[in-house]
C-alpha cells in the first residue's frame, strides 16, 4: 500500500501534535512534584553535612526549624532580595571569586535559637572527569569541620566516586581545621591511602587510585572556603 | 502486510491468555531471551546493574515502554505510512520513555538520579524497536501487548540476575541489605564487580549457562 504524500505529511503532523500535547500536559502536571523533590534533596544534603539523618525523619520540618539561609557577597555583606534557593552554585562557580553570590546556611543551636551553632557552605569544583560539589559544615569558629557532604557527576566508580559513596572518606574531614591560628591553609587530601594524619590538622588520608579526584576536592575546598573569608571576619572570626 | 492482516481479522477472536499468547510471555524468558539469545539491550544491562533496586526500576520502565509502545503501534499499524514507519515508531517510543522518565523524577527521585541518562536511552534500546518492527507491525494489539510484556520480563530477568551477583559480590548486599554483615562475616568487596568489566564477565557467564541448559546454538 502506497500512500499519497499529503497523507504522509498530515499523518506526521498529527502524530507530532498529539505526542507533543501529551508530553506538555504530563510535564506541567508533574513539575511541582519534581521541583519539590529537588528542593528536598538540597535540604537533605545541607542537613546531613551537620547531623546524622535518621530514616523517615521529616526533613522539611527539621530544616525549617534549624536552618536560616541567606546570601552574602565576596565582601561578606548580605545580599538583599536574593534567596539562596535561587542561587545556582554551578553558575556562580564560573565567575571570578570576587563576583560570586555565596549562599550561607546557618544551623541554629538546639537550646538557644538565636545562636548559630554551625554554618553550612556550598562548595563546587571539578574532579577528574566532571564537576564535583557538596556542602561543608563548619563549627562556630569558622575553621573546624563539623562534617562534609560531597557529590559528583562522573568520578570513577569505586575510586574517585568514593568521595560520595564512602561515608568513611567524608568522616576523615571531621575535626580538621581550615585555619592555622588566623591564617587560611585549607585542608588537603594527601596522595596515598592508609597513612595516619591524626597529628596534622590540615591533612586527611588520600584515596588510593584517585589522586586526581582528591586534587579536585582540594582545589574546590581551597577556592570556595577562601571566598567566604570576609564573611567569617565580619561575623567574629579574628 | 495488508494480506496478512485481512487473514488475521477473519479468524475468530482468541482470548488474551490463550496458549499461543502465553508463549509470547514465556518464550522471551528463555529460548528467545532478548539479552542472552538475541544479544540486544546489552549496554543498559551493563550500566544499571551495580545495585538491584535501580535495576528493578529500569526493568519495570523498559517493560512499560515495550508493552505500551507495542500495543499502540499495533493499533496504528494499518494506518502508518510505510515510508515513515520507523520515525512513527520512534515517536511513540519516545513518548512513552519521556513519560516514564518524568514519572520517575516525580515519584522515585533517588532512583531516577541513579539511572540518570539510561532511562532516556531506552529510546535507542534495540529490544523496543526490534519488537515493534518484528511483532507489533503485523499483529493485533492484544498479542502485541503480551509480546511487549514478555520481552520486558525477559530483559528484566537477566538484569536482576546480573544485579544480584554484582551487588552481592561488589557491595556485599542484596537490595541494600548488608547480608554478610548481618551474618557476622567480614566481606571485602570485589571492586571489579562494580565496574562495567565485571558486568561483562557476568553477562558472558549467564549467556553460557543459559545456552548450555536450553541447547541454543547460533546458526551459521
Amino acid at each position: 500500500m502506497r500512500q499519497s504524500n499529503l497523507y504522509i505529511v498530515l499523518y506526521a503532523a498529527i502524530l507530532t501534535v498529539v505526542c507533543g500535547g501529551v508530553l506538555a500536559w504530563a510535564s506541567e502536571g508533574l513539575k511541582e512534584k519534581q521541583q519539590a523533590n529537588i528542593a528536598l534533596e538540597q535540604k537533605k544534603n545541607i542537613l546531613s553535612a551537620v547531623v546524622e539523618l535518621k530514616e523517615g525523619e521529616d526533613i522539611s520540618a527539621l530544616y525549617a526549624k534549624k536552618v536560616k539561609a541567606f546570601v552574602v557577597d565576596y565582601q561578606g555583606n548580605k545580599v538583599q532580595g536574593v534567596q539562596p534557593k535561587d542561587v545556582v552554585v554551578a553558575a556562580e562557580y564560573k565567575k571570578p571569586a570576587e563576583e560570586r553570590l555565596l549562599p550561607v546556611y546557618e544551623f541554629k543551636s538546639e537550646s538557644d535559637s538565636s545562636k548559630t551553632e554551625y554554618v553550612v557552605l556550598p562548595v563546587y569544583g571539578f574532579g577528574l572527569w566532571d564537576h564535583i560539589w557538596g556542602y561543608v559544615a563548619l563549627q562556630s569558629d569558622f575553621s573546624t569541620v563539623q562534617g562534609v557532604k560531597f557529590q559528583h557527576k562522573g568520578e570513577t566508580p569505586g575510586l574517585g566516586a568514593r568521595i560520595e559513596s564512602d561515608e568513611e572518606v567524608q568522616n576523615r574531614y571531621k575535626g580538621k581545621t581550615f585555619y592555622d591560628k588566623n591564617t587560611f591553609v585549607s585542608i588537603t587530601m594527601m596522595k596515598g591511602e592508609g597513612n595516619d594524619w591524626t597529628g596534622d590538622q590540615h591533612k586527611v588520608d588520600g584515596l588510593s587510585g584517585a589522586t586526581l579526584t582528591a586534587k579536585g576536592v582540594n582545589n574546590m575546598l581551597k577556592d570556595y572556603i577562601a571566598s567566604y573569608e570576609n564573611y567569617f571576619k565580619k561575623n567574629g572570626k579574628k | 502486510m495488508s494480506t496478512e492482516t485481512v487473514a488475521v481479522e477473519v479468524k475468530k477472536a482468541e482470548p488474551l491468555f490463550s496458549k499461543k499468547n502465553k508463549k509470547l510471555i514465556t518464550n522471551p524468558l528463555d529460548i528467545d531471551n532478548p539479552i542472552t539469545v538475541q544479544v540486544l539491550g546489552v549496554c543498559s544491562a551493563l550500566a544499571v546493574t551495580t545495585q538491584m533496586l535501580p535495576a528493578l526500576y529500569m526493568s519495570a520502565s523498559l517493560l512499560v515502554v515495550t508493552a505500551a509502545s507495542n500495543a499502540i503501534i499495533s493499533m496504528m499499524r494499518n494506518t502508518i505510512p510505510s515510508r515513515i514507519r520507523i520515525i512513527v515508531q520512534l515517536a511513540v517510543v519516545s513518548l512513552w520513555v519521556t513519560l516514564v522518565s518524568e514519572l520517575l523524577k516525580a515519584y522515585a527521585y533517588d532512583i531516577s538520579k541513579t539511572l540518570s541518562v539510561f532511562v532516556g536511552l531506552i529510546i535507542t534500546n534495540c529490544i523496543v524497536m526490534g519488537r515493534l518492527e518484528a511483532f507489533a507491525m503485523g499483529n493485533k494489539p492484544g498479542p502485541s501487548f503480551m509480546d511487549g510484556v514478555g520481552n520486558g520480563l525477559g530483559y528484566g530477568l537477566i538484569l536482576m540476575i546480573i544485579a544480584f551477583f554484582r551487588e552481592l559480590l561488589g557491595s556485599g548486599a542484596i537490595f541494600g541489605f548488608k547480608v554478610f554483615e548481618a551474618m557476622g562475616l567480614h566481606y571485602k568487596s570485589n571492586g571489579l564487580m562494580l565496574l562495567p568489566a565485571g558486568a561483562c564477565i557476568l553477562l558472558g557467564i549467564v549467556i553460557w549457562v543459559q545456552r548450555s541448559i536450553n541447547g541454543y546454538r547460533e546458526s551459521h
